[in-house]
């Protein structure tokens, strides 16, 4: 027992300030790609997921890279369009709408408009988000529900409790039961054998409730994409209220996207060169 | 012909002709058996005196190819230490208008699921299977819909019909009573369902029904480039990425007849100690939990964090993800990241020696592993369980030295040392951890001594040579998985299947779990640490 205190107190306070403090991934970090406009930008076989895009109008080739199903291999960003896609380290990616995940810019010709859709930030949205806020903002409990993810974001949620992320200490924590619980937090495309108990988990969650998509398949279907076993996304069975891209989201991802959903940040929109 | 003597022993057993050759490798035997009915007795000859052991079961649907549409594949390899490293098939045509094989389940109980699989996914009736429930297809799957066929289009969905009760074993009696757990289970784990049948906390019976997650993986990978195809492969199971991502490599090397270089193998086999290392110090963590030993259960947490971050800094992905490619690998290992790597390996052996001193000095922590969840060795061996489950229970059994691969493939490859020990309880299996994340710091210490100069990767043809076979075994955190890979006449991936380490260790853990009572349950599961994603694909 002495031992393990003087062990405890040896290895001191290991956990992060993230939010507080800014979190800088390592420089081989593979954030959200950066679609440069006018340049050479590849064709949409190059994504194994299908998240890029192409479309061609009077004013020329529009290429449109869709986050939330991006799993950030990086290979739009190799030879021979590195110059056209790098990839970036941003990773709080986390938005309250698909549109927002979606970067689109002109191809071949930088002195054209991008042709962005407009931002989906309606004022009923930014109301809900303060009522949230005011009821769950300071103590937000969570359901997990596993719908079939590969488990790589199931562990970074695990991560999540771990002495360094400790979201506790941002007043999150994961319950056992959904009816303790403020919303669910969902991984995986919603799989045809989950897909009965993914929906009589988020119902038994008392109303107003919050729905997190974290990762590529949750939040797109990903890499696995809709098939005889996969609905492709959550939102293909239930509505979903914040998604957060990524294969899987680093833990301060999944972290960033719960306090924009609970109100206390701000999504941003995805940067453009 | 390779082995005359294997030969005439199976057409000795066998009614019908049998047909010989060498492949899918240059040191593999396919044995083409010109009457199903002989299935038995072969699988016989193979298991008995030849000392082999069921490795993987692969149908296929050939009907592009035209020469009879469904075949199924009985894979074996050695199942004994220090045998040479080979696979030899077992190669049946089924009738396409009754398509029936003989079951191998009773004789070869490590069958069981394969052939349950194969009924669902391909509608082969496995005859005389003493357990034909479906096992990968729920909730009112039609009948006579096979999935895996290639006349079914794979991006249509099928409609869901929730059953009220999952058929199961039912027990009666005074005081019988039926605990169901799960599929969504309390904590941030996979989904799966147990069905416990006991009489106070002794668990008499305990049923599992997995397959939750499975996704269609191995449809969705049909028709892709090999390149598509590798990050639908490296995304199957998110802790065994880098060892399925370079079991679906090695896989697809050998159909396009490269060799990845040097120091790509050199770098791959240090992604794949990585991630054993990782996983072993995070499961050691959680067997602390399922023990209730906390101060242990953030310790592991720590260091396996600490081992996470290492990997994005090598690799940009916590899960290392992006760092292999067919061919090679993407990213280098640079000097100031070999540095890196060694510091983080030295604070992690210094933890995990601590770690477990205090597990080890705590008797009320080892008063709840000692003995608990016992697996037989004769069990292990009847079910071909792999991995840390297996050497725990004294089967000295592991893919890097039985079926090397990576840098152990190359020249003046380092000795791994293989741990074992033949308790077979949660302890033997959280100290084989201990011992096997020690070995792979000092394998890894190993591979960077012999890093030179050289190239990361060679080109791979795309498409991929036609119809060609390969076939692989990686020694993953949760022991060997078999990569079974063919191409489809335009070069592109015909039909992949992996058998997962965890597919022949799930029904492992039912049995061990009915030695243990019910609240041990946990600790149970953890000490085998499982995999959901990469059983279910």
């Amino acid at each position: 027992m002495l031992r393990i205190l003087v062990n405890a107190l040896r290895t001191g306070v290991v956990t992060t300030r993230y939010p507080a403090e800014p979190s800088v991934p390592p420089v081989r970090f593979r954030g959200a790609p950066v679609l440069h406009p006018g340049s050479h930008l590849p064709p949409p076989a190059v994504c194994p997921t299908g998240a890029i895009t192409e479309r061609v109008d009077a004013a020329g080739r529009h290429v449109a890279l869709d986050l939330a199903r991006c799993v950030f291999c990086g290979r739009c960003a190799e030879d021979p369009w590195a110059d056209a896609i790098t990839m970036g380290r941003d990773f709080e990616l986390a938005a309250r709408s698909r549109a927002d995940l979606r970067i689109e810019v002109m191809a071949d010709d930088p002195t054209a408009p991008t042709g962005e859709p407009a931002r989906d930030r309606s004022a009923d949205a930014a109301r809900v988000s303060s009522e949230i806020r005011r009821v769950l903002g300071r103590s937000l409990h969570l359901r997990h529900l596993d719908a079939g993810s590969c488990n790589a974001c199931d562990w970074e949620l695990a991560a999540l409790l771990n002495p360094v992320y400790d979201v506790r200490r941002l007043g999150v924590d994961f319950v056992a039961s959904p009816r303790h619980a403020d919303g669910v937090v969902v991984t995986g495309p919603v799989t045809r054998n989950l897909e009965t108990a993914v929906r009589r988990t988020v119902e038994a969650v008392p109303d107003p409730r919050i729905v997190i998509a974290v990762g590529a398949c949750a939040a797109s279907g990903g890499i696995v994409g809709e098939g005889y076993a996969s609905a492709g996304g959550v939102d293909r069975v239930l509505p979903v209220d914040v998604s957060i891209p990524g294969c899987p989201p680093r833990p301060e991802a999944i972290i960033f996207g719960i306090l924009v959903a609970v109100g206390r940040l701000d999504a941003r929109l995805p940067r453009r060169e | 012909m390779a082995d005359p003597a294997l030969l005439d022993a199976l057409r000795a057993a066998a009614h019908g002709p049998i047909d010989a050759d060498i492949g899918p490798r240059p040191s593999d035997l396919t044995m083409r058996l010109g009457r199903a009915s002989d299935l038995p007795a072969a699988a016989a000859v193979l298991s008995g005196p030849q000392a082999m052991a069921l490795a993987t079961v692969v149908a296929t649907d050939e009907s592009a190819v035209g020469k009879g549409a469904l075949h199924v594949r009985y894979v074996f390899e050695p199942a004994v230490a220090g045998a040479p490293d080979r696979f030899v098939t077992l190669l049946v045509s089924v009738d396409g208008s009754r398509p029936e094989v003989p079951s191998l389940t009773t004789a070869i109980p490590a069958a069981n699921w394969h052939e349950r699989e194969m009924q669902d996914l391909f509608g082969i009736v496995p005859v005389g299977h003493p357990d034909p429930r479906p096992l990968v297809v729920h909730d009112g799957w039609p009948q006579g819909i096979f999935p895996l066929r290639k006349a079914f289009d794979g991006s249509r969905r099928v409609p869901v019909n929730p059953a009220a009760e999952f058929p199961h074993l039912v027990a009666e009696g005074e005081g019988v009573f039926e605990i169901p757990v799960g599929p969504i289970h309390a904590g941030i784990i996979e989904p799966g369902h147990f069905r416990f049948t006991s009489v106070g906390e002794t668990v008499l019976h305990l049923d599992a029904r997995l397959f939750y997650t499975h996704r269609g993986l191995e449809k969705r990978m049909e028709g892709l480039s090999p390149l598509d195809a590798f990050s639908v492969a490296e995304r199957i199971c998110g802790v065994c990425s880098v060892a399925h991502g370079l079991g679906y490599c090695e896989a697809l090397e050998q159909i396009a007849r490269v060799d990845a270089p040097r120091r790509a193998r050199l770098i791959r086999s240090v992604a794949l100690e990585l991630e054993r290392l990782y996983n072993h110090v995070g499961d050691i963590g959680n067997i602390c939990a399922g023990a209730s030993f906390h101060y242990g259960t953030a310790t592991g947490l720590r260091m396996k964090e600490a081992l996470q971050q290492m990997n994005e800094r090598l690799a940009g992905n916590r899960f290392l993800r992006g760092l292999l490619v067919p061919g090679g690998v993407r990213l280098d290992l640079s000097d100031d990241l070999v540095a890196d790597l060694a510091a983080t390996l030295q604070v992690t052996l210094s933890g995990l020696d601590g770690l477990m001193g205090r597990i080890e000095a705590n008797p009320t922590v080892v008063d709840r592993l000692d003995d608990t969840g016992l697996l037989q060795r004769q069990a292990a061996l009847d079910l071909a369980v792999a991995g840390v489950a297996a050497r725990a229970s004294g089967v000295d059994r592991d893919a890097r030295r039985d079926h090397p691969h990576g840098a152990l493939a190359g020249p003046t490859p380092p000795d791994v040392r293989v741990v074992t020990a033949s308790e077979g309880d949660a302890m033997a299996r959280m100290t084989v951890r201990a011992l096997e994340a020690r070995e792979s710091i000092r394998l890894i210490g190993e591979f960077i001594r012999q890093l030179e100069p050289g190239p990361l990767h060679v080109a791979v043809a795309d498409p991929l040579p036609g119809g060609r076979i390969g076939i692989s075994a990686i020694e993953s955190p949760r022991g060997e998985a078999v990569h079974w890979l063919r191409t489809d006449a335009s070069g592109r991936v015909d039909r992949y299947h992996l058998r997962s380490p965890s597919y022949h260790n799930w029904p492992a853990v039912a049995l061990a779990a009915e030695t243990a009572i019910v609240p041990d349950f946990p600790l149970v599961n953890k000490s085998f640490e499982l995999c959901y994603s990469c059983t279910d694909r």
